[in-house]
């Protein structure tokens, strides 16, 4: 309510917000927003709570303190491509099927795939490279070519908001420079996407703005800002244990 | 003996044997996608599992009401359910998986099956009840085994999409806001409908095989999810089918002979398919050119 402009815009705000598991805090004491529009990278070192932060985001893990507004925002309006897909590869789908259900929100359980709909997802598939793979079993895709086809239903999703965890972990430079174009192409739709990365020099070219973490917020800004050497050293002092004794905390109560 | 006579002639001559294939029929045609969805799932012990906790429902069924169609079924249905949710909640609630809370919950209802039915009831019973008697399938039941089929194939029809997207990619459907947890439970509804009408059939400890031996054989045939499911059924009316007529000629029990011929026709699958098999494995054809 009091800081005009940043309030109105913020897709998703934070306000002292802990997350973690078992009462113990993988992500402590966050507060910030993320602007409507904007291209974050979300990094850090491993166990920093990256993609613990991803999941207080989309709402399947609740905050343990603080609040965390998604100022109108429903949960079919985020698109989110998690780091391990709970996907059966070897399921018996093509991937023409797979590319389709980017269109849940237009068909739903029931409703029928249009032609339009079908061209739309052709269309998404030649956006990721896979032009004419729509007949092939996903069973017979390489782990690179998967992930361009979760691009693709990532474009029919038609979301304001995109999260993606590690999306080019594993994969090949040839493939993350495209799917790094589509993520371009989101940013220049003004969708808001939220991405944890390891690739620093990945970040700095294609990232304006950078959240680094390690378990506790280190820097959120402006990337040149955000990667500078002493927030990294920083960033790389945390600890990563986790104590089965540690204390309540206080700091939320003083 | 000619091939009419072997192969036609007892079903033109008696009753029961049409009965009987009919049922069979029925059987397979709700029994083939419902297995296939099992399989893709990663829940083939589960259908095992379900069969089982059928037991008491049935026995208690039994118990009030003789040999009734209508109140051994119904028995039988709540009990399965009951254990289905009854683990889904365990699952759910706590970090044990649904698996583990399923082999914990169908054992303690498969031990109270089986007091119930030897402390009340005679062996002859128990022997109906885990061993079923397709070549005595009155009207009535063959009714309900129809009806069953039916319900089934037009649920699937209408939910298919649904249970095929919760089970190849769970963390999609919960992303979007689909149904995930009612599709699931509304699946398992299907499992121990169909189990329901098999165990009148072949009994409670046969049920299963007719979902699951077609349905894992289908594997090795075909590589899509409807082709998976025509073959499924096809598979389980040719078992039916054989199985009876092995029955018919040299006097076995028609329960596990028709399972048994499943079962063979699986074997032969994982030797011979086309698809990953054991043939396809070991010899294996000279690859493309792209």
């Amino acid at each position: 309510m009091g800081d005009g402009v940043a309030a109105m815009t913020a897709v998703i705000s934070l306000n002292d917000v802990t997350l973690g598991y078992d009462r113990h805090p993988a992500v402590h004491h966050l507060t910030g927003s993320f602007v409507a529009g904007s291209l974050t990278a979300v990094v850090g070192p491993n166990g920093a709570g990256k993609s613990t932060l991803l999941k207080g985001l989309i709402g399947t893990l609740a905050p343990l303190d603080g609040r965390l507004e998604r100022n109108g925002l429903r949960q079919r309006d985020i698109a989110y491509l998690p780091q391990q897909a709970e996907i059966d590869r070897s399921f018996p789908i093509s991937v023409m099927e797979t590319v389709l259900l980017g269109h849940w929100r237009t068909i739903g359980l029931f409703r029928p795939v249009t032609r339009a709909l079908r061209r739309q997802a052709e269309e998404a598939l030649v956006a990721v490279g896979l032009d004419g793979f729509g007949r092939r079993p996903i069973a017979s895709l390489s782990a690179g070519q998967f992930q361009r086809v979760l691009f693709a239903r990532m474009l029919l999703q038609d979301c304001p908001v995109i999260l993606l965890d590690e999306p080019f972990t594993a994969i090949d430079a040839r493939t993350t420079v495209d799917l790094l174009a589509v993520v371009t192409r989101w940013h220049g739709e003004q969708r808001t996407v939220i991405a944890v990365l390891h690739d620093l020099d990945q970040v700095r070219e294609n990232f304006p703005e950078a959240l680094l973490i390690s378990r506790e917020p280190i820097a959120w800004g402006p990337t040149a800002e955000v990667l500078r050497a002493e927030h990294l050293f920083k960033a790389r002092q945390m600890a990563e244990a986790w104590d089965d004794r540690a204390e309540i905390c206080r700091r939320s109560i003083a | 003996m000619d091939l009419y006579a072997a192969l036609i002639q007892p079903f033109i001559e008696f009753g029961f044997m049409r009965r009987a294939l009919v049922a069979c029929l029925a059987l397979s045609l709700g029994c083939g996608p419902v297995g296939v969805l099992l399989v893709l799932r990663r829940m083939s012990l589960v259908g095992d599992a379900l069969s089982h906790a059928v037991l008491p429902g049935a026995a208690i069924g039994f118990m009030i009401a003789g040999l009734s169609l209508v109140v051994m079924s119904l028995g039988g249905f709540i009990a399965g359910i009951a254990v289905a949710v009854l683990s889904g909640f365990v699952a759910r609630v706590t970090p044990q998986r649904e698996d583990a809370s399923f082999a914990a919950f169908y054992l303690i209802s498969l031990a109270l099956g089986v007091l119930i039915v030897s402390t009340r009831g005679s062996n002859v019973d128990l022997m109906h009840v885990l061993f079923g008697t397709i070549l005595a399938v009155d009207d009535a039941s063959l009714l309900l085994v129809v009806s069953i089929a039916t319900l089934t194939l037009v649920v699937l029809a209408v939910i298919g999409r649904g249970l095929i997207v919760e089970c190849f990619d769970p963390g999609f459907l919960r992303a979007v806001g689909g149904p995930g947890a009612a599709l699931h439970f509304a699946f398992l509804v299907l499992v121990v409908m169909n189990l329901v009408a098999g165990f009148h059939a072949l009994g409670t400890l046969m049920a299963v095989g007719l979902m699951m031996l077609p349905a894992v054989a289908a594997r090795f045939w075909a590589s899509q999810i409807a082709t998976l499911a025509v073959t499924s059924s096809a598979i389980a009316f040719a078992s039916g089918y054989t199985g009876l007529l092995l029955s018919y000629h040299a006097s076995l029990p028609s329960g596990p002979a028709i399972i048994l011929v499943a079962g063979g026709v699986y074997i032969v699958s994982v030797v011979a398919g086309p698809r990953g098999s054991l043939w396809a494995r070991f010899l294996p054809r000279r690859h493309l050119e792209a």
